[in-house]
This record gives C-alpha cells, structure tokens and sequence, in this order.
C-alpha cells in the first residue's frame, strides 16, 4: 500500500495510505487532507487539487497531459516548475513514500 | 425485453425486464416536483438499477451506479440524447448539442474549446467585476429589507452578469430564462410540460438563434471568444454559433436555480447561516453544499451503446437509463447524514455538476457566481426570514422555486 505525505503550508506533515490505483487526489479527500478541494472530483476540470512535488519524485510522475497543463495555469496559488494536480497522480508501488507540498489557497 | 423489439422509446407497455425491480412512479410528474425525497429513496432501496414502468425505462439512483453510468460515456452514450428521446429513433426538437449531445472523438474537440474558454485562467479576470455586482446587489437588497428571494436575487444577479460576460446585446434579453427552460423541460418525456414548452418556444429559438452568430456578440465575451476560436481552425464557422448556443442554453438558468438552492437553504437552516456570517470564505462551500443538497439538475439519461452488465443486471443495447442526480448525491452509501445541509461539509464527488467527461463546462462560472453572492450576504446579512407562501416551479429536469418571498437584515 503506497504512502504520501503531505506537507501543509505551516510545515506540519500528514502521512496518509493510498490503495493501489487511486489518485494522490482521491486518497487525499477520502481521508480529509485539508488544502485539497477537488472541487470537479477528479474529471480534470477546477485545477482546486493543486500540489507542488518533491523535487525527488517529480521526474518519476507520469507525463503532464495538455488539459493538466492549461488548467495549472488557472490554479489560484503560484504555478511552479513542480507544479502538478494531484488527481492526475495514480499511484502504484513505484510512488510509495512520494511527499507533496500543498499551496496557501486553491480557490 | 428486447430492445430492438421496441420501435418508439415511450411506449409504455412493454414490462419490466426479469430480476430487476419496477416501479411505478413517474420522476417528470407534479407529485415527484413536489416532494422527490421519498420516492428517491424509494428508487435507491428497491436496488442498483430499477425499471420505470410509466416510461419504459431503467433507472440508477444510488451514487455508485450514477457515478459509474456518468463516467462510462462510451458504453452510456449522449449522442443518442442526454432525455428521454432517442436520437436514433426519433428526430431531436431542436439541430443536436455538438457539445452536450456528442460523444468522443467529437466531444473531444468541442469540449477543448469552451473548457479553455471557461478556465479557471478565464476566471480570474471576471472575480472583481462579479464580486462588485454581488455586493451591489445585496446593499440593493438590505435596503428593500422585504423581496422574493427567486425574481429579485437568484434571477437577477445571473442576468447582471452573466448575459454581459457573453456579450449579448440588451434587446430581447428576456428570451433567455424561458428558451433556457424550455431545452430542460424538453430533456422530458412527452408530457404536459413538454409539449407546452415546445409549442411556445418559435420567439426564443428565433432569439437565440440570432444571438449565436458572430457580428451579434461584443468583443472579449464568451460568446466572442468561441468564434475566434472557428478563425484558429479549433472548430468550424459552422460550429460556432452551435457552441454559443450551448452556453446560452446551459448557462444561467442553471445558475438561477443554483443560487436559489443556496439562499433557499440559508433561509431554512439559521444555523448555517449563522455559520457562514462566522466565517465568509465558507461562501464557495455553502454554494457547493446547496448544489449537493438541493440538486437543481435532477435527472440525465443515457443511452446504451452495446449489451452491458451493471451491478449484476444485464441491460440490452439501445436502452435509455435514467440518472437520478439528486437522488445519488443525497444516497446515505456514499454520503453521512446525507439529508442534512452543511456548509462545512466535504463535498467532493456530489454529482449535481455531472461528473467525468461531460460534466458542466460552465462549472467555473456557476461557483464564481454563488461564492460572490453568497460572500456578499454572508458579510451583509444578518437575518434571513421567509415571509409568505414559497412555491415550487415544475421542470422536467430543473429543481427550484417559482417563489420565495423572504426579509433580510443588515448585520
């Protein structure tokens, strides 16, 4: 079972566990990190899921697709280069430890 | 029952298919406006996917099977009509959505189009102007004190705003809410409501044709920015006006019924109020929260592409299905003291916008709108009070109220 951690704003971290196949996303609202939205759910539409990636796991995500690249660009909080939508992050045992920064706002 | 023994979609005889539950209730009737929650609840406890004996069709209420059905597109098709008729069997009232009516590849393009141009970039700009109007409107409001809440508030901050975002002209503005009316009703079936819709709209569709071409919309808008997009070569001239259509279609009588929901709930539930008044930035949640609880989209359908299994029943090729949205996003299964509004709650995955590749491409909008406006009265208002009888409007597919006759305070 892959784990994340997140780290909030204020630099505390919260340590969750991920089943396999379910996005950083969807593993992050069904256990209440706060400072993930997902207002659209997952269906790449709000960009409220914004995270910013560690800088050793960044190379290892999968591609950024078009949709999430126009929509980072609309993200409330400053896009950067580790910039990503954590409903796009599906993790498997390969992403096991993977830590996100989370923004100051998303909407 | 085989589907291809059926040669009209609303014929009503043909029974149920064997094994899955029936029932005889009818989601597009004046008894089911009125009140739907026990009959939702009634469709959710009967089983995963039931059969609608008055229409001829199956039905999905539990969130599980809704959310699945929304996001399978090419099994549970649009192209073939998101109501009750089928576009393969019967020719649509209206030329057919390239968006909303479509399915991948084509979809795909159209859909590009107008989710760039209703980004979340396309937002940000938009904010200054609709948080002004919202607080206008409320200082407009407080110093009436007495007003109804669905004429003078959820009616009329949408159409300050969102027809100028557009870049429609002033004349012939009062077409908007009734043509949007009439594409919900006529997502129905056949019935009272329908008809007479269909049989008044020869203005509103000459308005509304007329609006969508190019030389009738100002420069910057929405609807201007659709045809630029058929100069890029994204979509075709012929498109064009087709995609604007779209948004006058979709776009602001969803919205009406959306902040309606909303104030409709703070009016009920002093407590929320109380709540939000707290604690304003609360406002984009309590929106989201009235969009769950009230479900101002009711109902889509589907339509089959091929045989399919669904939570163990096997629905042939050619069948409608019938999504209830408001039924999933109140379905205990999915959510905890689902019939109860709260506006702290984690609304994530309510299904009242759709959900996967279909879902509402105006959604940016819809929450700037509610969140400005609900911003607005949280740090205005002090007092929400219904003051007189509040009366239900029928759709067919729209959930909300004719009247709501209500005061308010100043904090």
């Amino acid at each position: 079972m892959p784990s994340i951690t997140f780290i909030h704003p204020d630099g505390r971290q919260q340590r969750i566990d991920a089943s396999h196949g379910e996005s950083a996303m969807q593993a992050a609202t069904r256990q209440d990190v706060s400072g993930i939205l997902a207002e659209c759910g997952g269906s790449a539409m709000c960009a409220t899921c914004h995270v910013y990636v560690d800088d050793d796991w960044l190379a290892r995500l999968p591609a950024m697709g078009d949709d999430e690249d126009a929509l980072l660009d609309g993200a409330a909080a400053e896009r950067q280069a580790n910039s990503r939508l954590s409903c796009q992050i599906k993790l498997g045992a390969d992403l096991d430890g993977l830590v996100l920064r989370l923004p100051d706002r998303q909407t | 029952m085989s589907a291809t023994s059926r040669t009209d979609s609303v014929t009503p005889e043909h029974g149920a298919p064997a094994g899955v539950p029936h029932l005889d209730v009818d989601p597009f009737s004046t008894e089911f406006f009125e009140e739907p929650h026990p009959i939702h609840e009634a469709l959710r406890e009967a089983g995963p996917v039931v059969w609608l004996d008055k229409w001829g069709v199956y039905g999905v209420a539990r969130y599980a099977e809704v959310h699945a059905v929304l996001n399978d597109p090419m099994t549970f098709c649009s192209s073939r009509g998101v109501g009750l008729s089928d576009f393969a069997k019967e020719k649509a009232w209206r030329p057919q959505s390239i968006i909303l009516e479509a399915d991948p590849p084509a979809h795909t393009r159209t859909r590009a189009v107008l989710n760039q141009i209703l980004s979340a970039t396309a937002m940000k700009p938009l904010r200054s102007h609709f948080t002004a109007l919202a607080e206008a409107k409320a200082d407009e409001l407080l110093a009436r004190g007495g007003f109804d809440a669905i004429t003078d508030l959820a009616e009329a901050y949408p159409l300050s705003v969102f027809p100028d975002a557009l870049g429609l002209k002033q004349e012939g503005r009062e077409n908007l809410l009734p043509y949007a009316s009439l594409v919900f009703n006529a997502f129905g079936p056949p019935n009272q409501l329908r008809q007479e819709a269909i049989e008044r709209s020869a203005p509103h569709q000459a308005y509304v044709a007329e609006q969508c071409q190019r030389e009738n919309l100002a420069p910057g808008g929405f609807g201007a920015c659709i045809h630029a997009r058929a100069d890029a070569g994204d979509i075709t001239h012929e498109e064009a006006p087709l995609l604007v259509r779209s948004l006058l279609s979709a776009g602001l009588d969803t919205t009406v019924y959306g902040i309606g929901a909303a104030v409709y709930c703070l009016a009920r539930f002093p407590d929320q109020l109380a709540k939000l008044r707290s604690d304003p930035t609360l406002a984009r949640n309590a929106f989201e929260e009235a969009i769950r609880f009230e479900s101002p989209v009711q109902t889509f359908f589907r339509t089959t592409t091929r045989e399919v299994e669904l939570s163990g029943h096997r629905i042939g090729e050619g069948e409608k299905v019938l999504m209830f949205l408001g039924a999933a996003n109140r379905d205990p299964r999915r959510w905890e003291r689902a019939d109860s509004y709260d506006i702290t709650r984690r609304t994530t995955g309510h299904v009242g916008f759709g959900s996967g590749i279909h879902m509402c491409v105006g959604q940016l909008v819809a929450r700037l709108e509610g969140e400005v406006m609900l911003a607005a009265i949280a740090r205005k208002v002090g007092k929400i009070e219904i003051t007189g009888p509040v009366k239900r409007r029928y759709n067919n597919t729209l959930r909300g109220l004719e009247s709501l006759p209500i005061t308010i305070s100043p904090a």
